[in-house]
């Protein structure tokens, strides 16, 4: 029971920062709102048992990326425009009406936890009964994530690596620095 | 933030630890949570936390930007030569049974030599971006 009043406190402090950050014009309270997000996120995946999720959120999303974001609003500054526009029809229409539809689609998903689920009924069995003896590793989610999708954790580094490049590609790199058109 | 005691001693306490705790998240990742990814982040937000309070400057004599560089490449080839030794000992791309004598440890070494190789390729790649992006101020 407490956890349905988590889980709704959790929620709501979820969108209650949403706003906050489409009202907020102060660039500098949007980036701290972001990583509150993040965290509270994180929060939400340790209440769905998801605890190397939670921890990933915790780290990139609530600490890396808020940094990125500070050095970036160092560079263009702390205040973002005002709207010309105060209030239009058409995007708060399009914006509820998508948001029904995907309402109306949960409602064909299957309950939280749901053993009848189709996910649970394809390899997830296997991987609880035989990874701890196949690899050693009491933690399923390490044996899957580096051992049977292998593969696409060596896709998801290269992303990273690929990221760090095409950082490097457009700024310059820390070893060459590419020099501003101005100083030329 | 140079000029600020308070945060500068605690981040000298803070930043060893962190470091200590990333290894842990590393090589721990087989048995809790954590692994390769959560490890990387953390241990360069330690390197990033040192050239916030200091100086990216100073931050860059620790770790040499050709390091930096070296190692983010180096984490990728790790990874995928783990994979490349187990087609030569005769199983398939990343199969890490092949590994070791006994498939359960090949397993283990596998993962551990793959996860030991995101982590390289993540902390370099977030602190090359956060000193790219520090850079630009000036």
């Amino acid at each position: 029971m407490i956890d349905f009043y988590i889980n709704i406190t959790l929620l709501s402090f979820l969108v209650l920062t949403a706003i906050a950050i489409t009202r907020v014009r102060n660039l500098f309270s949007v980036v701290m709102l972001s990583g509150m997000y993040s965290l509270l996120t994180a929060a939400m995946f340790v209440m769905l048992d998801a605890v190397d999720v939670a921890f990933t959120e915790a780290a990139v999303g609530a600490g890396i990326s808020t940094v990125l974001m500070l050095a970036t609003m160092a560079l263009v500054g702390e205040k973002e425009a005002a709207p010309k526009k105060r209030f239009s029809l058409l995007p708060i229409t399009i914006v509820l009406i998508t948001g029904l539809v995907v309402v109306y689609g949960t409602s064909d998903m299957p309950n939280f936890g749901d053993p009848a689920a189709a996910i649970h009924n394809h390899v997830a069995d296997v991987y609880i009964a035989e990874s701890g003896v196949k690899t050693g590793l009491p933690n399923i989610v390490t044996s899957v994530l580096a051992s049977y999708r292998g593969y696409d954790t060596l896709g998801e580094t290269t992303v990273i690596f690929t990221a760090a490049v095409a950082v490097m590609v457009l700024l310059g790199s820390l070893i060459h620095p590419k020099k501003r058109e101005d100083e030329e | 933030m140079n000029n600020q005691p308070i945060v500068r001693i605690g981040a000298k306490i803070m930043i060893p630890f962190i470091m200590l705790f990333a290894l842990y998240v590393q090589f721990h990742g087989d048995f809790g949570p954590g692994g390769g990814f959560q490890a990387g982040v953390i241990f360069a937000a330690s390197l990033i936390l040192y050239a916030i309070i200091y100086d990216v400057e100073e931050a860059r004599k620790i770790v040499h930007p050709w390091a930096l560089n070296i190692f983010l490449g180096l984490g990728i080839i790790l990874y995928a030569g783990t994979g490349i030794a187990g087609i030569f000992l005769g199983g398939n791309f990343l199969d890490y049974n092949v590994l070791a004598h006994d498939p359960v440890h090949g397993q283990h070494l596998g993962i551990l030599l793959v996860e030991l190789g995101v982590g390289i390729t993540v902390t370099c790649a977030m602190t090359i971006i956060f000193f790219i992006f520090a850079r630009q101020e000036h």
